[in-house]
C-alpha cells in the first residue's frame, strides 16, 4: 500500500464509524428521548399514550392510596396549581412522602399516568430542577419554600 | 484553635500553590536552575499543608466539633467511628478539600520520585499540578469553606445522610477521586510536552504509570459505587446511565484510549499529537464530572443537595482549563511530528481502531449526558427531555461490539506488519469456545432474547481469544513444557497486566449480559406465609418484625428461600429509619452464588396485613465487579513492571540539535 492508501484507510475508517455512530443516535434519540412534563403541561397539552414522558411535581398530600393485596399504588402529583393520578405497581422509593418533590416516568392513559418507575432523591433536601421550575411556573415556588423553609429544610439562596 | 489552624493552613496552601505555579513555569522558560528548584519544596510544603488542613477537618469531625458549621450539619454524635471519618468527604466542601489533597499527593509524588524526569519537564508539570491547585483553592475557599464557624454551636449535629452510611460508599469518593485527579498528572506532563514541544518514547514512558494508577483508581471507585447503588438503592441494578454515573464513566473511556495510545507514542514514536489531546480530553473530562455532579444541572437519581453558585464557579474554571489546554492544544500541537505512518493491519493499527472506538464511545455518552442541557438552553427552558438507558443501550453497546470483536485479534498482531489471516486461524480456539458457548446458552435460556446469546459470544471470544494469546506467548504444547513454563515466569509484568485486564473485561461482558438480559424479578404484596416462585427458587414470607439498631430503628422481614424442597438460605431485608433525619432507607438482603444473586427488599405494608416484596433473581451479577476486580489486578500488575516504574526510564541522550528539531 502506498502512504497515501494507508492514511486513507484509516480516515475511511474513521468515518464510518462516525457515521454508524450518529445514525445509531439519531434513531435512538427519535424513540427514547423523554420529555419532562409539569401536571399543568398535562393538562394543556394531553400527550397521547405513544411517547412515554416523565412527570415531575409534588405528591399531593392526602392522595397515596394503597391497594389491598397488591403492590400497586395511587397518588396525584401536583404543580400546585394542577394535578394528574397516577397508578404505580412497586416499591416507591425511600424519600416518597406527600408532599415531597418526585420525579414518575411511565405513559399517559385516558388522563392517568402509568409510571413504571418513580424517582425520588438520596437527599431531602434535594429538589429535582425540573420540579423547582414547574413550580416557579406555575406560580407557586414561593409558597413552596416558605413551607420548607417552616419545615426546617436547611436553605441556601432559597434554592432547595 | 484546630480549625483555625486548619482554614489557616489552606490560606497558606493557596499562596504556596501560586508560588508553585509562577516561578517554576518562569524559570523554565528562562532556564534558569534555581527558580525551576522551587518546584519540588513548594509542591512538598503544598502537601503537608493541605495535609495539615485535612487532618484539622478531620479531628474536627471524629471529636464531633458542632461549633464547626460543616460537622454539625453533616455529622452526629452517635454515629459509628467509622462514618465520622467518612463524614469528612461525604458532604460537598469536605470532598473538595479531599479532592485537594489527592492533588497535592500527586504532586508530591512527582516530587519525590521524578529525580529521572529532566528538570524543565518537571518543573512545568509541577507548576501546571500547582495551578489547578489554585484554581480549586479558591474554589473551596470563597465558595465552600469546610472551616466556616456555626455560633452558638449546635448541641448536636443533623447527621450523615444514612444512605451515604456505608462501607462501600466510604470508600467510593476517595478511589473516584484518586483516578480523576490522577489523571491531571497525565494533564500536567501533556501541557508541559506541548509547551516544550517535544514528545518522545520517554516522555510516554513517564507519562504511563500516572495514567495507569488513575485508571486502576477510578475503576475501583465505579466498581463501588455500582455495587453500592446495587445493594443499598434496592432496586436490583447496577447502572443507570445517570448523568452522575456518566460523568465518572467518561474519563474512564478517554483514559483508557489514552493508555492505549501511549504504547504506540513508546513503541513506533507517532500518534503523539493524539495522545496529548486524549490526555487533555481525560482530565476535562474529570473536571466536566466534578461540575456535573457538584452544580446540580441535570437531574439525577444520584444528586444531593446543590448550590447553583458553586456550579458558576466551576463552570468558570472549567472554561478556563478547557479552553485555555485546548487552545494551547491548537496552537503547539501541529509541531508534534511523528515519525511515520503505519499499515492498517498491525499491532498500532489495532490500537487505532481502539482510539477510534474508544473515542466515539465517549462523544456517544458526553451527548447524551449534556443533551437535556442543549435542549433546555436553546428552548429556554421550555422543552426539558431527559436521555435514559434505553438511548446508552440503543448506542453505545452496539459500538462496543466490535470493539470486543477486535480486541482479541489486536494483540496478536505483530508491529509495524501484521497478518489478520494468520491471527485469525490462531484465534480457532476462541471462535469454538465462542459457538460452544451459544450453542449452551442457547439450550440452557428458555425463550431468551438474541442479546444474551450475542453477549455470551462475545464474552467467550474476548475470554479465551485472551488465553489464546497468553499461550502462543509462551509457546505452550509447541515448545516443551518446561520452556513454556520458563517463558511464563520470565513475561514481564505489563504483559500479564494486559491479559489479566482484557480477561477481566470479558468476565465484565458476561456478568453484564447475565444481568441485563435474564434477570428475574417479582413484584406483589405478600402477607406472612405466601410463597412465591422467582427463577426455580421458592421465596416464602415469614412476615416482618420491628428490629433495633445503634442508630436506627427497622421493620425486618424474613424469608426462606427453597429450591426443589431443599433449604437454600434465610435472607432478612429490612426497611430502616435513621433516627437522626427520621430518613428511611432500604436494605436489600442478598445471598450469592456463583451462578447469580438472589435478591429480597421489603416494602411499606399494605392495608390487610400484608407487605409489599419485591424480589430478584440476578444471573452473574457478581461477574461483573469479579471482572472489574480483575481488570484493577492487570492494572496494578502492570504498574509494578520495573521497566515503567515511577520515574525509572530516562530519556536516551539527544544531541542538542535534534532536540530542539523534536
Amino acid at each position: 500500500m502506498k502512504r497515501k492508501h494507508k492514511r486513507l484507510t484509516f480516515v475511511v475508517i474513521a468515518l464510518l464509524l462516525l457515521a454508524g455512530a450518529a445514525a445509531l443516535v439519531l434513531t435512538a434519540f427519535e424513540e427514547n428521548i423523554v420529555f419532562f412534563h409539569s401536571p399543568t403541561d398535562v393538562v394543556t397539552k394531553h400527550p397521547g399514550p405513544d411517547r412515554r414522558l416523565r412527570l415531575g411535581g409534588l405528591v399531593e398530600e392526602g392522595s397515596v392510596e394503597k391497594e389491598a393485596g397488591s403492590a400497586m399504588v395511587r397518588f396525584r402529583i401536583t404543580d400546585l396549581a394542577n394535578s394528574v393520578p397516577v397508578v404505580y405497581q412497586g416499591i416507591l422509593p425511600d424519600l416518597f412522602r406527600e408532599g415531597q418533590g418526585v420525579v414518575a416516568e411511565g405513559r399517559l392513559r385516558d388522563g392517568v399516568f402509568q409510571a413504571d418507575g418513580v424517582l425520588a432523591k438520596h437527599d431531602e433536601n434535594y429538589m429535582p430542577p425540573e420540579v423547582a421550575d414547574a413550580l416557579k411556573q406555575s406560580g407557586k415556588w414561593d409558597e413552596m419554600s416558605e413551607t420548607m423553609k417552616r419545615q426546617g429544610h436547611v436553605t441556601k439562596d432559597g434554592a432547595k | 484553635m484546630i480549625i483555625e489552624i486548619g482554614h489557616f493552613a489552606l490560606v497558606l496552601a493557596l499562596f504556596v500553590a501560586v508560588v508553585q505555579a509562577a516561578v517554576p513555569m518562569a524559570g523554565a522558560q528562562r532556564g534558569d536552575a534555581a527558580w525551576m528548584a522551587v518546584a519540588r519544596p513548594a509542591a512538598l510544603a503544598q502537601f503537608l499543608l493541605v495535609a495539615v488542613a485535612f487532618g484539622c477537618l478531620t479531628h474536627a469531625f471524629v471529636t464531633s466539633d458542632f461549633s464547626v458549621l460543616n460537622v454539625a450539619q453533616n455529622s452526629h454524635s452517635t454515629k459509628p467511628m467509622l462514618y465520622k471519618v467518612s463524614g469528612v468527604w461525604g458532604n460537598h466542601e469536605g470532598s473538595m478539600l479531599l479532592w485537594v489533597l489527592i492533588l497535592a499527593v500527586f504532586g508530591c509524588a512527582v516530587a519525590l520520585f521524578g529525580r529521572n524526569l529532566p528538570p524543565g519537564l518537571r518543573s512545568r508539570a509541577l507548576a501546571i499540578q500547582g495551578l489547578i491547585s489554585v484554581g480549586f483553592l479558591l474554589f473551596i475557599l470563597f465558595t465552600s469553606n469546610p472551616f466556616a464557624r456555626l455560633l452558638p454551636a449546635a448541641r448536636d449535629g443533623q447527621g450523615l445522610n444514612p444512605l451515604l452510611q456505608d462501607p462501600g460508599l466510604a470508600f467510593h469518593p476517595p478511589f473516584l477521586y484518586l483516578g480523576y485527579v490522577g489523571f491531571s498528572m497525565a494533564f500536567s506532563f501533556a501541557i508541559a510536552a506541548l509547551i516544550e514541544g517535544r514528545v518522545d518514547a520517554a516522555w510516554a514512558r513517564w507519562v504511563r504509570p500516572w495514567t495507569l494508577a488513575a485508571w486502576s483508581f477510578l475503576t475501583v471507585g465505579i466498581g463501588l459505587g455500582s455495587w453500592w447503588a446495587y445493594y443499598e438503592l434496592g432496586w436490583g441494578g447496577f447502572w443507570f446511565w445517570d448523568p452522575v454515573e456518566n460523568a465518572s464513566f467518561m474519563p474512564w473511556l478517554a483514559g483508557t484510549a489514552l493508555l492505549h495510545s501511549s504504547i504506540v507514542v513508546e513503541k513506533r514514536d507517532t500518534m503523539k499529537a493524539w495522545t496529548v489531546f486524549l490526555a487533555i480530553v481525560a482530565f476535562s473530562l474529570s473536571l466536566l464530572g466534578t461540575f456535573l455532579v457538584r452544580s446540580g444541572v441535570l437531574t439525577s437519581v444520584h444528586a444531593f443537595a446543590t448550590d447553583p453558585k458553586r456550579g458558576v464557579f466551576i463552570l468558570i474554571l472549567l472554561i478556563i482549563v478547557i479552553g485555555g489546554s485546548l487552545a494551547l492544544f491548537a496552537w503547539r500541537g501541529p509541531q508534534l511530528k511523528s515519525t511515520g505512518l503505519f499499515q492498517p493491519v498491525s499491532r498500532e493499527g489495532a490500537l487505532l481502531l481502539n482510539n477510534l472506538m474508544m473515542t466515539v464511545g465517549t462523544a456517544v455518552v458526553l451527548l447524551g449526558t449534556l443533551y437535556p442541557l442543549f435542549t433546555d438552553a436553546m428552548t429556554g427552558g421550555q422543552s426539558k427531555v431527559s436521555v435514559g438507558a434505553p438511548f446508552y443501550n440503543a448506542v453505545f453497546v452496539p459500538l462496543m461490539i466490535p470493539m470486543i470483536a477486535a480486541m482479541a485479534v489486536g494483540p496478536m498482531l505483530s508491529w509495524k506488519r501484521g497478518d489478520l489471516g494468520a491471527a485469525l486461524t490462531r484465534l480457532w480456539l476462541a471462535c469454538a469456545a465462542a459457538a460452544v458457548a451459544v450453542a449452551v446458552t442457547w439450550l440452557v435460556q428458555t425463550g431468551g432474547s438474541v442479546l444474551g446469546l450475542i453477549g455470551v459470544l462475545f464474552a467467550a471470544w474476548l475470554a479465551v481469544g485472551t488465553l489464546v494469546e497468553l499461550a502462543e506467548r509462551v509457546r505452550l504444547f509447541r515448545a516443551p513444557a518446561g520452556e513454556s513454563l520458563r517463558r511464563l515466569a520470565r513475561l514481564p509484568r505489563a504483559a500479564w497486566g494486559m491479559t489479566l485486564a482484557h480477561f477481566g473485561l470479558a468476565v465484565v461482558v458476561a456478568g453484564i449480559t447475565g444481568a441485563g438480559v435474564w434477570k428475574v424479578e417479582s413484584i406483589q404484596a405478600m402477607k406472612p406465609g405466601d410463597s412465591v416462585d422467582v427463577a426455580g427458587y421458592t421465596y416464602t414470607f415469614h412476615g416482618a418484625q420491628e428490629h433495633q439498631g445503634p442508630n436506627y430503628s427497622a421493620l425486618r422481614g424474613k424469608f426462606t428461600v427453597s429450591r426443589g424442597g431443599e433449604p437454600v438460605v434465610d435472607l432478612w431485608p429490612e426497611k430502616r429509619v435513621y433516627t437522626v433525619r427520621a430518613m428511611p432507607t432500604t436494605e436489600a438482603a442478598i445471598h450469592p452464588t456463583f451462578w447469580g444473586d438472589l435478591y429480597a427488599v421489603v416494602g411499606d405494608a399494605q392495608p390487610g396485613g400484608s407487605f409489599v416484596t419485591r424480589l430478584y433473581f440476578n444471573p452473574l451479577v457478581g461477574w461483573m465487579w469479579a471482572g472489574g476486580l480483575i481488570m484493577v489486578l492487570g492494572g496494578v500488575l502492570s504498574l509494578s513492571d520495573r521497566r515503567y516504574r515511577v520515574g525509572a526510564p530516562t530519556r536516551r541522550r539527544v544531541p542538542a540539535g535534534a532536540a530542539a528539531r523534536a
